[in-house]
């Protein structure tokens, strides 16, 4: 299993990726009152059959065709469900998927946060030809990143260039770090 | 703080840059395993540190890219460089301090750090 949310994070994201979305909206709110930490995935990617939907939090389901197993889904669900929290899934051919997934903030089995901020970077700068919507609820204050107002702005540079990475990287970090984080 | 106004001129330095740069251009890519294997065995960091180290060294020439699962899940985090017309090069077992090496010896200067090869881990 990952050993921290910001993995799954980085893991679950790639499946919209593999969907061929244009726009992921990932949400990550750190409830201290309702003691949770919620992720969500919604994408506008191909979207799954409801028979696929079904069973793509087994294991030994995967649309790779080098091997029979797809372990990123299972693993979330698992985290999710061994820490007090939760897991679902939406999906629509056509239409996109939607992933929401919980995890108990002072659950003793809870994997840390670790490298949120290190992970949203690596997402923004490695798919460029897509656009992210990023919205991190912290305990204090609430940050928002949407790469459709930033790649305008730096037309005709693309976010994977080292002087803009750099810069995402640090508004990132920065921007997180205002609303507060959580181990 | 960061600004969304700096974001403006970053872009402005950066573009008279490339103005300059353009005869000099490469193009060799570094290609980081991005699949729930890699990232559970720490591609991310790897990643990171590519970025940031071939930003110290303001290397624009070179660009950093993500693929799938290679197929060598237990020799994770795998990284390949690709150095025009030359073969490819397969780095394995990836951690953030072989990072400068790689880009060193084998980008700069052309010699493949062989010790951290798949050749070598086989």
């Amino acid at each position: 299993m990952m050993r921290e949310l910001a993995d799954n994070v980085l893991d679950i994201a790639q499946n919209s990726v593999a969907a061929g979305a244009s726009l992921l909206k990932l949400t990550i709110t750190v409830d201290e009152a309702a003691d949770l930490i919620t992720l969500i995935f919604s994408d506008n990617g191909c979207g799954m059959t409801p028979e696929f939907a079904q069973k793509v939090t087994d294991p030994f389901t995967t649309t790779r065709k080098t091997r029979k197993v797809g372990l990123g889904l299972p693993f979330l669900k698992m985290t999710a469900q061994t820490t007090g929290g939760d897991f679902s899934l939406e999906s629509q051919v056509g239409v996109g998927t939607t992933v929401k997934a919980s995890f108990g903030l002072k659950n003793i089995d809870r994997p840390p946060m670790g490298d949120l901020a290190g992970t949203l970077q690596t997402l923004v700068i490695l798919n460029t030809h897509m656009d992210f919507l990023i919205t991190y609820r912290g305990p204090k204050d609430e940050f928002v990143f949407d790469t459709r107002q930033i790649k305008p702005m730096v037309e005709p540079l693309e976010l994977n260039h080292p002087d803009i990475a750099a810069w995402i990287s640090d508004y990132i970090k920065e921007g997180m770090n205002e609303c507060g984080t959580v181990e | 703080m960061k600004t969304l106004a700096e974001l403006e001129a970053i872009r402005k330095k950066t573009l008279d840059s490339i103005v300059l740069r353009k005869e000099e251009e490469g193009n060799t890519r570094v290609v980081v395993g991005m699949a729930t294997c890699g990232i559970a065995a720490g591609a991310r960091p790897v990643m990171i540190e590519f970025v940031e180290e071939l930003k110290r060294r303001n290397m624009t020439n070179v660009t950093v890219g993500q693929t799938g699962c290679i197929g060598v899940c237990r020799l994770e985090p795998i990284v390949e460089v690709y150095v025009k017309d030359q073969p490819k090069v397969t780095y394995v077992k990836m951690t953030p301090d072989k990072v400068a090496r790689i880009i060193t010896e084998h980008i700069v200067n052309g010699k493949v750090v062989e010790e951290f090869t798949i050749g070598a881990a086989e």
